[in-house]
């Protein structure tokens, strides 16, 4: 919390794309308290490591530091139609977790025959100790399918968005000077 | 980057201990914690950093794009031919039972080569989109 104040508080790009590593990592420590080491991995891999790096090479393509007006200071400007969506969206959220059984009820859906049946019955059915990856590659295999498929897709999109120009080196010289200007207005 | 001296040797060091980790990441995610998302991420780091300190240009022509580009369509193949294989041995789609004659084999099976499957995909998009991001 206190390093989310931080990072929309800094001016500094740089700055801020470090406490956002350090905050999953902080987030993975959590994780592994909790004893859900596959999601600590992965938020400290993916989290700390790759999102980190993905922000420092957009800020290698564009600039170090934010861009504000000379007159205009952070918060005395709020659009109000973006103000107005956020809070929206925000509302519809926060109702949305008053469904949600509170965190270690007994009786949530999830704890009643659920959990039982992965427990009890994955190391017959699957055999394979961790029970995480049975549960994510067997029992829920078609959603992995929908997860890796989204990657895919994230890739080519970014291919399409970013890749203009790869093959031929005379087109990429003449094409980049327009790309960069399109990045510093899509990214900061 | 000709003078980083100190950080061009250990590069060198990490880099195969990397590239080992992900592999022992990948296959033992039946085992321990782990599986094609962080492998995959994982082994993309390893040609990340290689990247970041020989430069951009050396590490295309270690992995090329074009390749990075089938890997990634080949490992969403991968995973979903295990389904589709799955369907025409007579289960359903994704239902591992069927791919050995005794189901628990069949499921060990089935997970080990979609987690491969994932690993191909996460590792070959990380690296891409890395590469086109840090485009010289």
């Amino acid at each position: 919390m206190i390093l989310a104040i931080a990072i929309i508080r800094l001016g500094s790009l740089f700055a801020a794309v470090m406490l956002t590593g350090i905050y999953s990592l902080v987030a993975a420590c959590l994780y592994i308290s909790m004893d859900a080491v596959d999601v600590a991995f992965t938020e400290a891999t993916v989290g700390g490591g790759i999102a980190t790096l993905l922000f420092l090479s957009t800020i290698a393509l564009t600039t170090r530091q934010e861009k504000t007006g000379s007159q205009e200071k952070p918060g005395s400007k709020i659009s109000l139609p973006a103000f107005f969506v956020v809070m929206l969206t925000g509302g519809v959220l926060m109702f949305g977790v008053s469904d949600i059984p509170e965190f270690g009820d007994s009786s949530a859906p999830a704890h009643q025959y659920l959990s039982d049946r992965y427990i009890n019955k994955s190391p017959q059915e699957i055999g394979i100790p961790n029970m995480v990856t049975s549960i994510l590659a067997s029992y829920r295999g078609y959603d992995t399918m929908g997860e890796v498929t989204v990657i895919f897709t994230a890739g080519i999109a970014v291919l399409m968005l970013l890749g203009r120009g790869l093959k031929s080196n005379v087109r990429r010289s003449r094409v980049k000077p327009h790309i960069k200007g399109q990045h510093g207005k899509g990214n900061t | 980057m000709e003078h980083h001296l100190v950080l061009r040797v250990i590069a060198k060091l990490l880099i195969p201990l990397i590239l080992i980790f992900a592999l022992y990441v990948q296959f033992h995610g039946d085992y321990g914690p782990g599986g094609g998302f962080q492998a995959g991420v994982i082994f993309a780091s390893a040609f990340i950093l290689y990247s970041l300190i020989f430069g951009v240009e050396n590490a295309r022509s270690v992995i090329s794009f074009n390749l990075l580009r089938v890997i990634s369509a080949l490992g969403l193949l991968l995973y979903i031919a295990v389904g589709v294989v799955a369907l025409t041995s007579g289960g359903n789609f994704l239902d591992y039972n069927v791919l050995l004659s005794d189901p628990v084999h069949g499921q060990h099976l089935g997970i080990l080569v979609i987690e491969f499957g994932v690993g191909m995909i996460v590792a070959a998009v990380m690296m891409m989109i890395f590469f086109v991001f840090a485009r010289p």
